[in-house]
């Protein structure tokens, strides 16, 4: 397993620059929104929390199809179905692997930008939170998304049409918790919502996405 | 004593269908005109609503079924993932794009109804978001059926997916009641007698339903024989092409 991880870190941060994508993406929305929203301070500080979250949920999405289609092209992913390591497994560490090269790097990003939409300097450590307990559950169902659209050729699109629904309790409750945070409210039951959902997704997703892996290899 | 499995044999269920359909669609018809008709024309305006209120007799079925269809297609999913009936899967197939149609004239004959009495068409309310997203799911679904040649294949993924997306469905719809409490009024039918609408209301919403019901009833029978039909057509095709 821990092979497998360091493989696709690796895979990762040589191969095709995946890696920093998900950063300058992120970055570059951050600017696009205070282009087009107008660079009053007060109204950046109001939406920062849930533009910082839809700009992670996005840059996590555009890396998804990395997850599993290119194991599927090289051959890669049949070994790893008949490895000794289980399927549900392999693809928890895969999903493990997406988040430390995605949803990580966001995480720390996230401050810099915060201070680029005037966010509270209250909020910062909020909005790290947040997205420290939600982008893995962003990462797990994503690994479902990716699962099951591994066996098409132009699965992109409808990727992002079957994970985009399901992204948004996380999204909901992950910017809740930012927002409250930036305005200084009170934040335990988003905060405890979320990390059940990351806690639920990360024990269950696997296991379907497994099964459709299965199905996909068939 | 014939078992309800028999009709997982998609001759027999073709047999069955085609002897039920007219009876179902007659009875669909009518139903829907007597709902539809006493609805709107032989019910008292609302004391607040005025005449807006009668559009309750097409949003509040459109509503239900919605919700309802994706139950069945849950139901079927699971039932082709234990027992591999293939009818099954395909009636989820053949209901999902039913679902889908229900949800939008939910949304659309809500958006009729909210302009004249929230004043505004839309609302980011839990009912109508958790709607939004419903549909969603109905069309990520159909979408998936429709991006997979191999029906086998694209029957198992869309059942896992029809099963991980009603446990999103469910959890966005309380994740958007956390998030914002909206203007969409409380359940007008319940088991509970005192929530419901008024009876003048009541009765003819009732024969409403019954009409949406028998109406998506139909439609799937009809569209799980199309489908069961399209599908011996490919395999006629492609026995044709290797020999």
């Amino acid at each position: 397993m821990i092979a497998l991880l360091i493989r696709d870190l690796r895979l990762a941060v040589r191969a095709g620059g995946g890696f920093g994508l998900g950063l300058v993406f992120y970055l570059i929305l951050v600017a696009l929104v205070a282009f087009g929203v107008g660079p009053q301070t007060e109204r950046l500080a109001g939406i920062a929390p849930g533009i910082l979250w839809v700009g992670a949920l996005l840059a996590c999405l555009l890396s998804l199809d990395r997850i599993f289609a290119l194991d599927r092209e090289d051959g890669s992913l049949d070994l790893l179905a008949t490895a000794p390591l289980p399927l549900e497994g392999v693809v928890a560490v895969k999903a493990l692997a997406h988040w430390l090269t995605t949803g990580l790097p966001l995480v720390g990003a996230a401050p810099v930008l915060g201070v680029l939409l005037s966010l509270p300097a209250a909020g910062q450590g909020w909005l790290m939170l947040s997205l420290l307990l939600g982008t893995p559950a962003l990462s797990v169902i994503g690994a479902f998304g990716a699962a099951l659209t591994v066996g098409l050729k132009r699965g992109g699109l409808l990727l992002s049409l079957l994970v985009l629904p399901l992204y948004v309790p996380v999204l909901i409750f992950g910017a809740e918790v930012a927002r409250r945070g930036a305005e200084g409210m009170v934040l335990q039951a988003p905060l405890l919502l979320l990390a059940g959902i990351t806690c639920g997704t990360v024990a269950l997703l696997p296991f379907a996405a497994a099964a459709v892996l299965r199905v996909n290899l068939r | 004593m014939a078992s309800i499995w028999e009709y997982a044999n998609p001759k027999k269920f073709i047999d069955t269908a085609d002897r039920l359909l007219p009876v179902v669609a007659v009875l669909a018809a009518v139903a829907l005109a007597v709902g539809l008709v006493w609805g709107f024309f032989f019910t008292p305006e609302d004391y607040r609503q005025g005449a807006t209120v009668k559009i309750i007799y097409l949003h509040v079925p459109a509503a239900l079924m919605a919700i309802n269809a994706w139950l069945m297609m849950l139901v079927a999913s699971l039932i082709w993932l234990v027992r591999r009936h293939h009818v099954s899967a395909l009636a989820a197939r053949a209901a999902a794009p039913v679902g889908a149609v229900m949800t939008v004239i939910a949304l659309v004959t809500g958006a009729i109804w909210g302009q004249p009495m929230w004043g505004t068409w839309w609302a980011w309310d839990p009912r109508l978001t958790s709607f939004l997203i419903l549909f969603l799911f109905y069309l990520g679904y159909i979408a998936l059926w429709s991006a997979i040649e191999d029906d086998d294949t694209a029957a198992d993924l869309t059942a896992i997916l029809c099963m991980v997306g009603s446990v999103f469905a469910v959890l966005s719809r309380y994740a958007v009641n956390f998030w914002n409490q909206g203007l969409h009024q409380g359940a007008s039918l319940s088991l509970d007698k005192e929530e419901n609408v008024a009876d003048v209301f009541y009765h003819p919403l009732l024969v409403s339903i019954a009409g949406f019901v028998l109406l998506f009833l139909a439609l799937v029978l009809l569209r799980t024989q199309t489908e069961i039909r399209a599908r011996r057509m490919r395999a006629l095709l492609r026995r044709e092409r290797m020999t």
